[in-house]
């Protein structure tokens, strides 16, 4: 089925399989590797863009179902070659480790302040619930969302006995 | 190392720097084994066995051959080659016999997944099913059934491991030091429980994937997801008996590892259908579900402790009994087996030690390298163990630890002597103890369990944890000085997360004195283009790699100052360097850049000498040595990495649900190289010990099944389950053959956290908890047992001592086992 759809704000127009899912549409058929594959259930958030203002698991969303759909992905973060304060706040606070979960984690935390700019921390847990990061334990992530929405008071740090 | 740097020169050793990997992993433009496309490029997919163990009767591919697209179908017939770490026991598909639920039976290469996935389902087989062996306890049961018939005619590293053919035990490792029959007679009390622990999948966010390509003329070149190249191609071409310089292996960035992609994998399998379709390269991405059981998982432990202890709290005698639950295949099992015997006791000094650890084949998926290996698995036991011991002396569980710990002047179970410089596992405890407010509730902690109805408990647990690797672990850098004056390093430890690649470039950026700007370490390697390393694995990197890397940057500058000496005619003694150049230290103004130096000097009429310069550093791990296979005795450690936890939970008796309040880590690591990698690991690992303590786990059904390979059913910590607060704290003894003093602390982190909930909790409620994980289920049931009155073990007041007389009253395991034994002679 051809489809039209809006991504990084650049139109595309591709025939899609109707078995393909959104995930694979846009690392096949778009070259936007950046969205990663984690389990392919739903369940992991590796995948998630933002689609029509909203978060989805790209794994769980049709190619044709995105006809006329509005996505970001993380390709759309950075701007003019310069990293988003968002990616800032991530690189400044050791939010990144094997860098597998953090295209989907900017995602989600990217909707999360578009809704609500000073999050609290449970606000936060609560919007990257659905991301499984498996090295850094969330904490940095955290950090990095409260530093980015302007509300994290002092760098947390290690403390040297 | 580098003794003679004065720590005030330093700009970036010791502090926070960002990850010089960062921004791509940030814009998603990092690329991942599975973000690669190759011109041709295939899907292999794997027929994974549904029985833990039957003979295959019939196996028919003609139906999956013959479908349009599909380029490639093997059966186990098709290749007779075994593949093995240390225990050579592995074939690449099953052969006649079906080891485990999930081993791989046939493979397809086909033009797309779809096909491929449609030749799977057209691929007929029957099987007879058999009556697997599950349960490792049974291994001296002569009726068991075998799980490998020919382990006698298997090879294996025969300097280290001990195979017991006829038996199911791939490997006992003995640890024998002092006289512990006589320790026992001696002690006042012998106390003695089991702990077990389930198979615990690793869950990197990146599932395992290669993309093989075996050429005419047997060149090979593999794209793969593993963590140490080296080890890839070198078992490649040990199983193949292909020459080691045709076969080439690409790590691209890599997803998370945690040990799971330490071995080899899916290569074989990718390049074996590769070579039958022509060359073409075909690629092999596991999915999630495939990831619990095709590939492997961290083994099972059933652990049994038996510690005579006298009345003041000194250990005396300790009788340690392993039994690993290694599944199908030895893999890294029989090397955690050896790593964990020599460790078992934990940071503690046992005078009179007995280990005896089996790895036994079991019918199940089999075990590997797992951060900590086997650390986690038996502090859990250890840790638990402690404080049962402790409780039923009546002493307080933290002040039995520091009476036992080992400090300078003790010996390890491996009779190594501990000195100032091995770190001091109980300044962690103490840092964790103060950071927790230990043995006492405050005001605030008071009314909140006023006001939840819940009840509080602390606990603080110790750990330690050595290098398992073998003696001659080496490791090269090579930094290669550019036409401006930059860097650009050469070397093959992988950094699937840790950030030891930052760290490598700080101390080389302060030994050169450059801004790190200048210090390029590409993140993916390249056995063809870059030196050997052992194995990424078993937190020795920084150490290793970090001595190389200072070598190689002192060696840059040597060649710098031989090249600088010749053009300024000047004596190397009288040389110095800033970032910029080399210059003579009287005559500032008389000097050359490296600029200017990078590719051959040469003189202002054309002239030219040296040619481009590279620095080299290499290095191996000095005096150690095999361990005696009959004592255990040797020097294995390359350093020891102490550390402690303190952990608060609160407790709801109604129903067995817990919050974790609060997590303190403390680890000796002799000198922080970059903050935030340090807190990164400290937190990561330690919610991954989370992980295990309170969720994952496999669960099997009676004939072998595994009944839960998926998020849905096997769950792993969220954003929601991380404790209300958490504290790092670096202690910094320094290691005197560490890199600026440090050593690595990438495991550490997961070690004993199982111990501490587990501790806090009876703390807290009087539950006793001898398997892990700790679910709700298990603490409500765990309740439900509890002995006599209620919250005999609050903290104020530890359960009184249980005299050798009256066994009855100590404290019940869930399973009661010879939980308190009279001494074997009378006290007077």
């Amino acid at each position: 089925m051809k489809i039209t759809l809006t991504v990084n704000g650049k139109k595309y127009q591709r025939d899609a399989s109707e078995t393909k899912n959104l995930l694979h549409f846009l690392r096949e058929d778009l070259g936007l590797t950046g969205t990663k594959e984690g389990c392919g259930a739903g369940e992991c958030g590796a995948c998630t863009v933002i689609m029509n203002g909203k978060t989805v698991n790209s794994c769980l969303i049709l190619a044709v179902e995105a006809n006329g759909a509005d996505i970001m992905t993380i390709e759309g973060e950075a701007k003019n070659g310069k990293l988003s304060k968002l990616q800032v706040a991530f690189k400044k606070n050791h939010a990144v480790q094997c860098g597998f979960c953090t295209p989907g984690m900017i995602m989600s935390t990217r909707a999360l302040l578009e809704n609500n700019p000073k999050p609290t921390v449970e606000q936060i847990k609560q919007a990257i619930e659905g991301n499984f990061c498996r090295c850094t334990g969330y904490q940095q992530i955290i950090e990095a969302v409260q530093d980015a929405s302007g509300q994290l008071k002092k760098k947390e740090g290690l403390k040297r006995a | 190392m580098l003794d003679n740097t004065p720590k005030k020169d330093l700009n970036y050793v010791g502090k926070d720097v960002e990850r010089i990997d960062v921004v791509e992993k940030l814009t998603g433009q990092a690329l991942y084994t599975a973000d690669l496309e190759f011109a041709g490029m295939l899907h292999g997919k794997v027929l994974r066995s549904p029985h833990a163990k039957a003979r295959i009767k019939k196996i028919d591919v003609s139906k999956a051959k013959k479908l349009v697209g599909v380029h490639a179908v093997l059966t186990g017939n098709d290749l007779d080659y075994r593949v093995g770490l240390y225990l050579v026991d592995k074939y690449i598909l099953a052969r006649d016999t079906i080891r485990h639920f999930g081993e791989a039976v046939a493979a397809v290469a086909a033009e797309t997944p779809a096909i491929a996935q449609q030749a799977l389902d057209l691929i007929e087989i029957e099987y007879e099913v058999m009556t697997p062996f599950l349960d490792p306890k049974q291994v001296f049961d002569k009726k068991a059934p075998l799980v490998h018939p020919d382990l006698g005619s298997y090879s294996y590293v025969e300097a280290v491991f001990t195979p017991v053919p006829g038996t199911n035990i791939a490997n006992h490792t003995k640890l024998r030091k002092g006289n512990v029959e006589k320790g026992f007679k001696e002690a006042d009390y012998v106390i003695e429980r089991e702990y077990t622990n389930p198979n615990v999948q690793h869950v990197p966010m990146e599932t395992h994937i290669a993309v093989g390509k075996w050429d005419t003329g047997d060149r090979i070149t593999i794209h793969t997801s593993a963590q140490s190249p080296f080890t890839v191609r070198n078992l490649f071409a040990l199983s193949f008996k292909i020459p080691h310089c045709n076969i080439r292996v690409i790590t691209p960035y890599l997803g998370g590892g945690f040990g799971g992609k330490a071995g080899i994998h899916l290569e074989p399998l990718c390049c074996c259908l590769s070579k039958l379709s022509g060359g073409r390269p075909v690629r092999i991405q596991a999915t999630r579900e495939e990831e619990f059981s095709l590939l492997p998982c961290r083994s099972g432990l059933t652990y049994n402790i038996k510690t005579g202890v006298n009345k003041n709290g000194k250990i005396v005698a300790q009788k340690m009994t392993m039994y690993w639950d290694a599944g199908a295949y030895a893999d890294y099992a029989v090397n955690v087996t050896r790593a964990s015997g020599f460790s078992a006791s934990g940071p503690y000094e046992i005078e009179n030690a007995w280990v005896d650890a089996y790895t036994v084949y079991t019918n199940k998926p089999f075990g590997t390298a797992y951060r900590g290996f086997g650390h986690v698995e038996f502090s859990w036991g250890m840790e638990r163990h402690m404080n049962h011991v402790a409780d039923t002396l009546g002493i307080d569980p933290l002040e039995f630890r520091k009476i036992n710990a080992l400090k300078p002047g003790s010996k390890t179970m491996t009779g190594e002597e501990v000195v100032k410089n091995t770190g001091s596992v109980t300044k962690c405890m103490e840092a964790v103890a103060k950071s927790i407010n230990y043995g006492k509730l405050t005001a605030a902690e008071l009314a909140r369990e006023k006001k939840t109805g819940m009840k509080i408990g602390k606990s603080v647990v110790a750990l330690q944890k050595a290098p398992a690797m073998p003696p001659f672990t080496g490791t090269v850098m090579i930094l290669k000085l550019n036409e401006d004056g930059s860097v650009t390093g050469s070397h093959s430890l992988t950094d699937y997360g840790m950030g030891t690649y930052t760290s490598l470039a700080q101390m080389i950026a302060d030994v050169l004195r450059w801004p790190i700007e200048r210090i390029r370490l590409p993140i993916e390697n390249d056995t063809d283009r870059d030196p050997y390393d052992w194995q990424t694995v078993a937190s020795k990197g920084l150490l290793l790699s970090g001595n190389a890397a200072i070598l190689a940057a002192k060696d840059l500058l040597d060649k710098c100052y031989d090249v600088a000496a010749q053009a300024l005619r000047a004596q190397k003694c009288d040389l110095d360097h800033d970032a910029e150049k080399v210059f003579v230290r009287h005559h500032p103004k008389s000097h050359v850049t490296y600029k200017q130096m990078a590719v051959g000097y040469a003189y202002p009429n054309g002239n030219a000498i040296c040619g481009p310069i590279i620095g080299v550093g290499r290095y191996i791990a000095q005096g150690l040595t095999n361990l005696d296979k009959e004592t255990g005795q040797g020097n294995p450690a390359l350093d020891w990495t102490f550390g402690a936890h303190g952990l608060i939970v609160e407790v709801c008796e109604k129903t067995g649900a817990f919050n974790i309040i609060k997590v303190a880590s403390a680890y000796d690591i002799g000198q922080v190289i970059n903050e935030g990698s340090v807190r990164g690991q400290a937190i990561g690992g330690m919610i991954q010990g989370l992980g295990t303590a309170m969720c994952e786990g496999y669960i099997y059904n009676d004939k072998g099944q595994l009944l839960n390979p998926s998020f849905t059913d096997n769950k792993i910590p969220t954003s929601l389950d991380i404790p209300e607060e958490i504290d790092c704290i670096a202690i910094e003894t320094p290691q005197i053959d560490g890199p600026f003093g440090a050593r690595g602390v990438g495991e550490h982190s997961m070690i004993a956290v199982c111990g501490a909930l587990g501790n806090a909790i009876e703390k807290a409620t009087g539950a006793v908890l001898t398997h892990m994980p700790i679910r709700q289920e298990n603490v409500w049931k765990a309740l439900q047992n509890r002995s006599g009155k209620k919250a005999t073990a609050k903290a104020a007041k530890p359960a009184k001592a249980v005299k050798a007389e009256k066994p009855a009253k100590a404290v019940k395991a869930e399973k009661p086992a010879k939980v308190v034994k009279p001494a074997g002679r009378a006290k007077k």
